[in-house]
């Protein structure tokens, strides 16, 4: 998941209808004020809660009466009521009682182990009985996990119970590892920031359904008074946790700072004290607490008008980005008397100032309770336009003339966000059309319905959050099912073109789905769909341009699907082991030729590579015949055989090979090898990656890793493996500035390529002598240099770095192996490229059916293997695998190390 | 007596075909035309308080009645017909005064299904014939006040209904049924009590039945009496793991349709719906014809949205035929498979991830 969906999908628990947590509320309750008590609950979900949290954990409370009667008055208000609850008690007797009050499905806050697994499970049980998710506590018998494993520890044992003895759906459990206070002073509380985010990492790697929660305030206990810093710590806490895992919060939905907004050197302590950066973090921050706490309460922070000293446009930008009202229709004004136009101000200055918040909200810098404040701005800005909006098109005369056209605009069920879709909608209305708004969470039916009734001409959804997209396909084909034929418009912030195009046009094949970019695009939109002559060749277009986004992205989307690494592995490439007897080699251990004879090599030279050196197209020795490079190609061959000549008899370079066979099993997807024919010592494994593409299932084909053409040890088959590695490049640099002028490129560029060649035609020739020879499995091979070319022969010599094993890193096992740098005088440098260039190293395979392919993408089931198999961190594995990833890796803090 | 493994029976006849439910029982009583006296039958002559209307009771005074409109739904080509145990809990018994009766209505009514059905299942043994278990709304609500002037107040709750229920279902299970239906939801909190009920008395027998759910949307707000959207509603549901979801009464074929796709594009289980027959008229009464109710079904069938059909308020074994007769060249819906995601609901839904 990349960061910014992450943030994105943060849940946000109102925190503030907790009694144990807010004075205010606490106060209310005990006056028996719920009218006000509600007022904070509405408060909470306007403010952007997507769950609240209630708690009447009060000693002089009644709490299970005070959970009921709430939870009963909640109920009573559709606008609290439409979001889900979370029962938080830390006695059962209280939860249980607010379980029998809700009719939707809850949150349970929370049970644990710290009574034992009876408890625990009895517990468990009712919960899902009562149909409630559950928060589970990292707390067992012997108190409350304070250090990452033991979170780990206590969550993956609760895991367990609940899966497999309650039946306990694993999405349905929220892992609360407890956030702890830290800056305390005392230096066992430092690491408790950092115990959280990595239990958090863990746990959503060891169990990737559940969810991770935690309360939010606790962190900052120490600073209690100085709101400021408190707000900074959260956001900053926040900010690395979600990232770790931390997938949703019991936090103050109407109060979180932007991280963008602490001020550097707040957010520098606030980083060393929450990751636990240096021994004295919390004396810094102490330190500088007092200077950031201005009054002690929030407000100090939007005192700071600075701000106001920008251009009105900024102003504006600013005003919507932190949701500040205070100023909003002052500088609303300004912006009109500099436009020609009041619409001019939404389309300029406020919509660009909307774009600011949507990349924020994309790179995951601002969560939605920021981002409904935003929007909150921005309505008021634009109420404040709408007379001038008026008085304007009454001077334009649009008023009396007929209505362009009748739009029907909703925001699909199910998503509140509206803003977009009102700016549209007051755009639309300035040019004339007639706007039917049917407000937010609007379902299918009422759309249609209405739709029906008034007559629409064009019909608008929009949406900001994913399941919209969803809804958005339903709507279309509730369209198509009931004969609707008017086009459909789709816009907000989730949408896309592509989605439109490959997701919802398809069905609603009565009438032309169209994708609308911004505010700014749908009257251009409108109107042409609306256009007697236009709108014809306009739709077609369109259909057209979907068409083609449509094949791209199904093309693009079978390219990219893999299977699981297990299901691949069912699949491997099976070689029938009671068939193969394979050839044991002429020695174990290594040999070293140094000073490989050139002349040698010459004649085995595959000159087709060379030419594409050149740029030069074709094949050796067709080329040659070649109408149009056939003279140059001639030419080229000429020079060259001319300076291999002398490359040759002068012995301008310096050739080594240094070739090893062990004995050998494959276990899964690696290779261990053994010193010697006992088979009792390992001396090293090598490490193999499979294919994972996902195939055309009627093409029945293997998911092939090289470890599958060697026996596996209970196969009962000795099998071996052979390792090589070859230069024609010592020298190379000294023979150059030796012999050619730093201009003369074409000489020189000659020379690499020869060089090149010659280490090629090394490999090969070793490779033919190991067949032959040294390993003796094919003594009788007799093969023309045209079949070693088209490699008619048995086994194979792939080399680390190439596609059939694309982690260069294995050169080091096999630099190990064969001691090259001391034998062969070819180094290694540290991203495993080999010095000389002029150089070839691989493995030898001999089984008849050993062959190349390519691993292709691999996804993360498989990173993650192979990284345990190579005691590697995944973030590792990921660095070294970038090019085959089938899967963006996660960025990477170096802070939370 | 229950037929051995009626369950798996069930399950693979799901798997084939469409079902068939049956019809309106309160419908089919009225054709008989009872007096006080016909209601109260030689047993409770001497009730103190009358008791027409309560049609439950006639599985005690009128039980060939019973057993005849099972036997008219089941030759009509219904594969499952629904005890006559509407109302057969003490909250709503407590009308005519007759709570005490509870447990023996639900034995009864169960015992007169299952001979039916039994007897039916001989006749068709291709066909095998299923009873289940009608567990009502109540005639109270839990999740609403009756009291505008004091909206925490509650004429039930939670631990009432679940007694209320799981003394019905102990009763259904001892009769032989088969399934158990929770239906004509208009508030899930009485039907999560019910679910909790059900549970419980499985428990308490050491079996396990499947559970079909019914709600109710009542109106074209698209929502249940207590306010949750359908899909709400099955989130909220859906611990119970039902053998079926779907909607029944309060609207007709053509205005329930909406919902009920809005359901059957979320729930991994199969669907059901048995809507009323057409809307009351200005009588009151539901007059959609057998061949029109069958002839809007039918396009649910075809689009892949059913695995159970049938009949609520106003329809009678003539409609259950044309329905069998329409829907039975359709294949059953095909169950899809839901993202595992946190799936919460308040009155709406709320899905993480």
């Amino acid at each position: 998941m990349t960061t910014a969906s992450a943030a994105q999908q943060f849940v946000n628990v109102g925190e503030r209808t907790n009694v144990t947590g807010s004075a205010k509320f606490r106060k209310l309750i005990e006056a028996d004020d719920y009218a006000a008590a509600l007022a904070v609950a509405r408060q909470q979900v306007e403010s952007g809660a997507q769950i609240i949290d209630v708690n009447m954990d009060e000693g002089l409370l009644d709490s299970e009466k005070a959970m009921e009667t709430f939870l009963n008055l909640i109920a009573s208000e559709p606008d609290i009521s439409r979001v889900p609850i979370m029962i938080d008690s830390s006695k059962w007797s209280v939860i249980e009682a607010g379980l029998k009050c809700v009719q939707g499905k809850a949150i349970v806050n929370s049970i644990s182990m710290k009574e034992g697994e009876e408890p625990f499970l009895e517990q468990a049980r009712k919960v899902r009985n009562y149909g409630a998710a559950v928060v589970v506590m990292a707390f067992d018998e012997t108190g409350q996990a304070e250090t990452a494993e033991r979170k780990v520890a206590i969550s993956e044992r609760a895991y367990k119970l609940l899966t497999e003895k309650v039946g306990f759906p694993p999405e349905d459990i929220i892992f609360d590892p407890n956030i702890f206070a830290v800056a305390t002073g005392i230096e066992e509380h430092n690491d408790y920031g950092v115990a959280f985010i990595e239990a958090a990492r863990e746990i959503k790697k060891r169990m990737p359904l559940v969810h991770i929660s935690g309360g939010v305030s606790n962190l900052s206990f120490s600073f209690r008074g100085n709101e400021p810093v408190r707000q900074a710590m959260h956001s900053v806490f926040l900010y690395h946790a979600i990232q770790a895992g931390m997938d949703m919060g019991i936090v103050n939905a109407g109060q979180l700072t932007l991280y963008d907004d602490i001020p550097e050197e707040l957010r520098t302590l606030c980083e060393d004290v929450i990751l636990n950066r240096n021994d004295d973090g919390t004396e810094g921050l102490l330190e500088a607490a007092p200077r950031f706490k201005g009054d002690g309460s929030v407000k100090q922070t939007k005192a700071d008008l600075t701000w106001r000293e920008g251009a009105v446009n900024q102003r504006l930008t600013h005003a919507l980005v932190h949701g500040i009202n205070e100023f909003i229709e002052e500088d609303t004004e300004l912006a009109r008397q500099d436009a020609d136009k009041p619409l001019e101000v939404i389309e300029g200055p406020l919509m660009d100032g909307m774009n600011v918040v949507g990349d924020l909200f994309g790179a995951g810098k601002m969560f939605l309770p920021q981002v409904v404040k935003s929007a909150r701005v921005m309505k008021q800005a634009v109420a404040y336009l709408q007379p001038y909006l008026e008085e304007e098109k009454r001077r334009s005369g649009l008023e009396n003339k007929p209505s362009a056209g009748k739009i029907l605009m909703a925001t699909v069920k199910g998503d509140v966000h509206d803003i977009g879709k009102n700016i549209v909608g007051v755009v639309l209305q300035c040019n004339n059309y007639e706007v039917i708004d049917l407000g937010v969470m609007v379902p299918a039916a009422k759309i249609l319905e209405a739709a029906k009734k008034e007559k629409a001409d064009v019909i608008g959804l929009s949406g900001l959050i994913t399941p919209s997209l969803d809804e958005m396909c339903f709507v279309a084909a509730e369209m198509e099912r009931e004969g609707f034929a008017c086009p459909l418009l789709i816009g907000g912030a989730t949408t896309s073109r592509v989605h439109t195009a490959v997701k919802i046009n398809p069905n609603y094949d009565k009438g032309q789905t169209v994708y609308v970019l911004d505010a700014s695009r749908a009257v251009g939109v409108v109107s042409k769909l609306m256009s007697d002559n236009d709108s014809a060749p306009y739709i077609q277009s369109i259909k057209d341009e979907y068409e083609t986004v449509r094949t791209k992205h199904l093309a693009a989307e079978l390219k990219k699907k893999r299977i699981s690494l297990a299901d691949a592995r069912a699949n491997k490439f099976a070689i029938d082991w009671s068939q193969t007897q394979p050839t044991k080699p002429t020695f174990l251990g290594t040999k070293i030729l140094k000073k490989y004879p050139l002349s040698d090599l010459v004649e085995t030279i595959d000159w087709t590579p060379f030419f594409q050196t050149w740029e030069l197209k074709g094949r050796y020795p067709r080329i040659l015949d070649d109408n149009k490079v056939g003279a140059e190609a001639r030419k080229l061959l000429g020079d060259a055989k001319a300076m291999l000549k002398r490359m040759v008899e002068e012995n301008w370079v310096t050739a080594n090979a240094v070739i090893g066979f062990w004995p050998a099993e494959s276990e899964g997807d690696d290779i261990r090898l053994f010193g010697d024919e006992t088979r009792s010592e390992e001396i090293a494994m090598l490490h193999t990656l499979r294919q994972q593409i996902a195939r055309d299932p009627t093409r029945d084909r293997a998911h092939t890793a090289l470890a599958d053409f060697i026996a596996p040890k209970d196969s009962g088959v000795a099998d071996y493996i052979g390792g090589f590695a070859v230069t024609t490049g010592l020298g190379d640099e000294a023979a150059l500035e030796a012999r050619f002028d730093k201009t003369d490129d074409y000489n020189r560029i000659m020379f690499k390529a020869l060089c090149d060649r010659l280490a090629e035609a090394l490999a090969e020739r070793m490779h033919a002598r190991v067949r032959k020879e040294f390993w003796g499995y094919a003594t009788d091979e007799a093969l023309s240099n045209d079949d070693l070319i088209a490699e008619k022969y048995n086994g194979i010599r792939p080399a680390p770095g190439y596609p059939a094993q694309p982690d260069h890193t294995e050169k080091a096992t096999l630099w190990k192996l064969l001691d090259v740098e001391a034998q062969a005088n070819i180094k290694l440098t540290e991203s495993f490229a080999m010095w000389p260039a002029a150089s070839v190293s691989g493995l030898y395979f001999s089984h008849p059916e050993s062959h190349y392919f390519g691993v292709g993408k691999v996804e993360r089931d498989q990173v993650a293997d192979y990284a345990q198999r190579k005691s590697w961190e995944v973030h590792q594995a990921e660095r070294w695998l970038a090019p085959v990833l089938n899967y963006s890796p996660q960025v990477r803090k170096k802070s939370v190390a | 007596m229950t037929i051995k493994g009626s369950a798996a029976t069930l399950e693979e006849a799901a798997q084939n075909r469409i079902l068939i439910m049956d019809g309106a029982m309160g419908t089919m009583i009225q054709r008989y035309k009872l007096d006080e006296a016909g209601y109260r039958g030689e047993r409770f002559k001497d009730w103190g308080q009358d008791v027409k209307g309560n049609n439950d009771l006639l599985v005690l005074t009128q039980p060939d009645i019973i057993y005849d409109i099972h036997s008219a739904y089941f030759e009509a080509g219904a594969d499952l017909a629904e005890t006559n145990t509407f109302n057969a809990q003490t909250i709503s018994m407590a009308d005519y005064g007759m709570e005490e009766l509870s447990y023996e209505l639900n034995v009864e009514a169960a015992k007169i299904a299952r001979k039916a059905a039994d007897d039916w299942s001989t006749k068709t043994p291709d066909q095998p014939r299923f009873v289940a278990g009608a567990v009502g709304p109540t005639n109270r609500t839990a999740s609403i006040s009756p009291d505008v002037n004091n909206p925490e107040f509650r004429n039930v709750n939670f631990d009432t209904l679940r007694e209320a229920y799981k003394e019905q279902v102990m009763g259904l299970l001892e009769g032989g049924v088969d399934v158990i239906l929770i239906e004509t939801i208009f508030d899930t909190l009485n039907a999560k009590a019910a679910g909790f009920a059900t549970l419980e008395a499985f428990e308490e027998k050491g079996l396990s039945l499947p559970i079909l759910i019914s709600g109710t949307i009542t109106d074209r707000s698209g929502r249940t009496l207590s306010g949750q959207t359908a899909e709400a509603f099955w989130y909220s549901i859906r611990h119970l793991k039902p053998f079926s979801v779907g909607l029944n009464c309060a609207l007709g074929a053509e205005l329930m349709r909406p919902y009920l796709a809005e359901l059957s594009n979320i729930a991994d289980v199969r669907i059901s719906a048995y809507p009323n027959a057409g809307l009351p008229n200005e009588m009151g009464e539901y007059d959609q014809d057998p061949e029109d109710m069958a002839a809007a079904l039918e396009p649910w069938a075809q689009d892949g949205l059913l695995n159970l059909v049938g009949g609520c308020c106003g329809s009678t074994p003539e409609h259950i035929r044309a329905i069998a007769d329409r829907v039975s060249n359709h294949a059953p819906r095909a169950v899809p498979e839901i993202a595992p995601k946190l799936r919460l609901s308040g009155l709406e839904p709320f899905v993480h991830g």
